[in-house]
């Protein structure tokens, strides 16, 4: 059997080359990694009009064949036939976005010159009409040699022309394009310029939409205040927008452990399966939606636009902190989960900015520490309305990410003027126009998100609730024994000799019971609890009914669950965190420093948090 | 003129570019982006408020953020486009 063709999509940042990669394979994609770099290989199957298939494979953006990041070596080195784990590609997608003709066409014409058969998807022609240019597509295709198919990816036009190109091309029927000369940067500019003006036929000056959103959006305070309104909006909808669907979730696992409550005889089975699967694994999934919802507005802000311009406006901040604006958005991501985050340092072509905002990185708070905060402020915390429509734990949640925000910039400041000592580098970026997204896309993201999620509900938690089930529940404690079986067990032993450190800045026997587990992944410290709460509970009726915010009510006192929150802001890494620290850094110096640095501050916070509450006689 | 001193929405094009005064990647970069001499440039938006912040402005038809010791080394003309 010979391979498959292999077409490669490439083509400047921010040419719709995502979407087009979306629109061209659906949602038949295979995400991986290139050996030995941390860049992500995308690719896909892209049906012919023949019904032959081919590979397409989404090259990361960039500017020119000079690479100034991993993500833009692979693209070079791919369409040089250099990567390794890679063949050559049999021809190249090329994506210019229609309304950047001058500066698109220069890095298209470096491409050409390499000699591959080629197709120009000349993209986004709708936003280059709503900015008043009208372009000849033939034109360009002659003054290039190569086929030019005008596409609008997000509305999935001018896609079937484009898989007809690609076949002829495939089949080797089509005209070689003629050689061109290789020529220096400076020419080649020029000769974009040259050939854009010669396919622009109008160009009427127009009220550009992005300009008009600009001057609000990136106004000093007027733009900032939406920034903030964005991500406060952005917090409320993650309580306000989850309600229905945890409550179904909830009465799901509830009436799994009825069911098998009543299938099964009372035994040790039947504990593992409700107190250490159904109750550990449940109330994690419970949080699927609001994790949904956050990741729903990072894909947006980032799907629109928007990002680059949170950037922008945050520049100046990060810089009297030693940062570039450009580290805004690893740590944006961040709040959804510090692994991509950290990945997306990999933009940051300053290595000292680039470390910095690693190590910062986990505390912006993410995605799975808001199970830990929602069933803590759920129960702590009355749902009162303190005015505005704003609800009171909302906003508690809102000001728990200000405190791991404001913490990572006094971190940041500390870190420039110490262990990453020396000059800041820039911040340069692109500014793209302003789109509205293709709802698939949002959707595949989402979907790709939840999935993500389940696997790791599956396998690393569902991994630590047993193994923490089996802790709690062996060795059993003798029949007439007063003391309780967490107690008795090996895990309530190791959790009483871990009090000793723990018990100054407030935490109970059950809290320093789920800290270990939450090491494998944080959300983990819930099912810990559940599980804990479940055993302890055994066949008492009353208590079983009880959810696991009443039964924390009941036993924590409100200052222990305040340091709790406070402990979260700082807490200590994941494994996942700590193994992407290490393979993008090269080595254990700097995620041990990290995992180091961040016990300390969690242990100061919950222990100021305890005392100050404690003596505020809360 | 520097870029930096440009008032806001005025049309301008690019005189001279203090390449030296820029490190060789970000000198590339603002190439890639189309900044070169007789380039078309209009200064959109100051950001700032929390510090000195970054300047926005339109090269030929793509907006860019740069911060103000970037934007210093270019050195702009008001007037219509010079031929590049």
């Amino acid at each position: 059997m010979t391979a498959l063709p292999l077409v490669a999509l490439v083509g400047n940042p921010n040419a719709g080359k995502s979407a087009l990669f979306n629109a061209l394979t659906g949602a038949r994609q295979k995400l991986g990694n290139y050996p030995g770099v941390t860049v992500e290989r995308k690719a896909g199957r892209l049906p012919l009009p023949d019904g032959r298939p081919a590979e397409l494979v989404d090259l990361p953006g960039t500017y020119s064949l000079l690479p100034g990041s991993p993500d833009e070596q692979v693209t070079r080195d791919v369409v040089m036939g250099r990567q390794a784990g890679e063949r050559r590609p049999d021809a190249l997608v090329i994506v210019v976005d229609a309304a950047n003709l001058d500066n698109h066409l220069r890095f298209a014409l470096e491409l050409i010159a390499l000699g591959l058969p080629t197709i120009v998807a000349l993209n986004m022609v709708d936003l280059a009409t709503r900015d008043g240019l009208e372009l000849d597509a033939t034109i360009l295709s002659r003054e290039l040699g190569v086929p030019v198919v005008p596409t609008v990816a997000v509305r999935k036009r001018g896609l079937d022309h484009l898989r007809e190109e690609l076949g002829t091309l495939l089949a080797g029927t089509a005209a070689a394009a003629p050689a061109r000369p290789v020529r220096d940067f400076d020419a080649t500019r020029k000769e974009a310029r040259r050939i854009a003006g010669a396919a622009i036929v109008r160009e009427t000056p127009s009220r550009r939409l992005t300009a008009a959103v600009d001057r609000v959006a990136l106004h000093p305070i007027a733009g900032l205040a939406l920034l903030l309104g964005l991500l406060f909006v952005m917090f409320q909808a993650v309580y306000a927008w989850s309600e229905a669907p945890i409550a179904m979730i909830e009465g799901l696992a509830e009436a799994a452990a009825n069911a098998a409550r009543a299938a099964l005889p009372d035994g040790i089975f039947r504990s593992f399966l409700v107190d250490g699967v159904i109750n550990g694994v449940g109330s994690v999934v419970v949080f699927l939606p609001q994790i949904l919802i956050l990741f729903f507005f990072i894909l947006m802000l980032e799907a629109t636009g928007y990002m680059v311009r949170a950037a922008f406006l945050m520049d100046g901040l990060m810089a009297k902190v030693g940062l570039s604006g450009r580290a805004f958005i690893p740590l944006l991501s961040s709040f959804a989960c510090a692994v991509p985050g950290i990945m997306a340092t990999r933009t940051i072509s300053d290595p000292r900015d680039r470390l910095t905002t690693i190590l910062i990185a986990p505390l912006m708070t993410c995605s799975a520490r808001l199970p830990v905060y929602a069933v803590i402020i759920g129960a702590f915390i009355p749902a009162r309305d303190i005015g505005y429509g704003v609800g009171l734990q909302g906003f508690v949640l809102f000001c728990l990410y200000v405190a791991g925000i404001i913490g990572a910039m006094l971190v940041a400041l500390v870190l420039r003027l110490t262990v990453t000592k020396g000059a800041s580098g820039g911040f340069l970026m692109e500014m793209p126009k302003y789109q509205w997204p293709r709802p698939q896309d949002i959707l595949l993201g989402l979907w790709q998100r939840a999935v993500i999620f389940l696997k790791r509900a599956g396998t690393i938690i569902f991994a630590s609730t047993v193994i923490l089930w089996l802790l709690l529940s062996f060795p059993r404690v003798p029949d007439g024994d007063p003391t309780s079986q967490v107690d008795h067990s090996i895990a309530g032993r190791i959790a009483s000799g871990l009090q000793v450190v723990l018990a100054p800045v407030g935490f109970n026997r059950d809290i320093s019971l789920a800290l270990i587990p939450a090491m494998a992944a944080r959300e983990v410290a819930v099912s810990a609890l559940a599980t804990v709460y479940s055993i302890d509970a055994g066949d008492d009726e009353a208590a079983l009914e009880q959810s696991l915010g009443d039964r924390l009510k009941r036993q924590w006192p409100l200052p222990t669950a305040l340091a709790f929150l406070a402990w979260f802001i700082f807490a200590p890494q994941c494994i996942s965190t700590i193994a992407v620290t290490r393979r993008e850094t090269n080595g254990w110096r700097w995620p041990l420093f990290m995992v180091g640095y961040l016990f300390i501050l969690a242990y100061i916070a919950a222990g100021i948090t305890y005392w100050t509450a404690t003596a505020a006689g809360l | 003129m520097r870029l930096t001193d440009l008032p806001l929405r005025q049309p301008a094009y690019v005189d001279r570019i203090d390449w030296t005064a820029l490190p060789a990647a970000d000198g590339q970069r603002l190439r890639e982006f189309g900044l070169c001499e007789g380039a078309s440039v209009e200064a959109l938006h100051h950001g700032g408020l929390l510090g000195r912040g970054p300047i926005a402005c339109r090269i030929g038809r793509m907006t860019i953020a740069m911060r103000r010791n970037h934007a210093a080394a270019v050195l702009v003309r008001t007037g219509a486009e010079r031929a590049a």
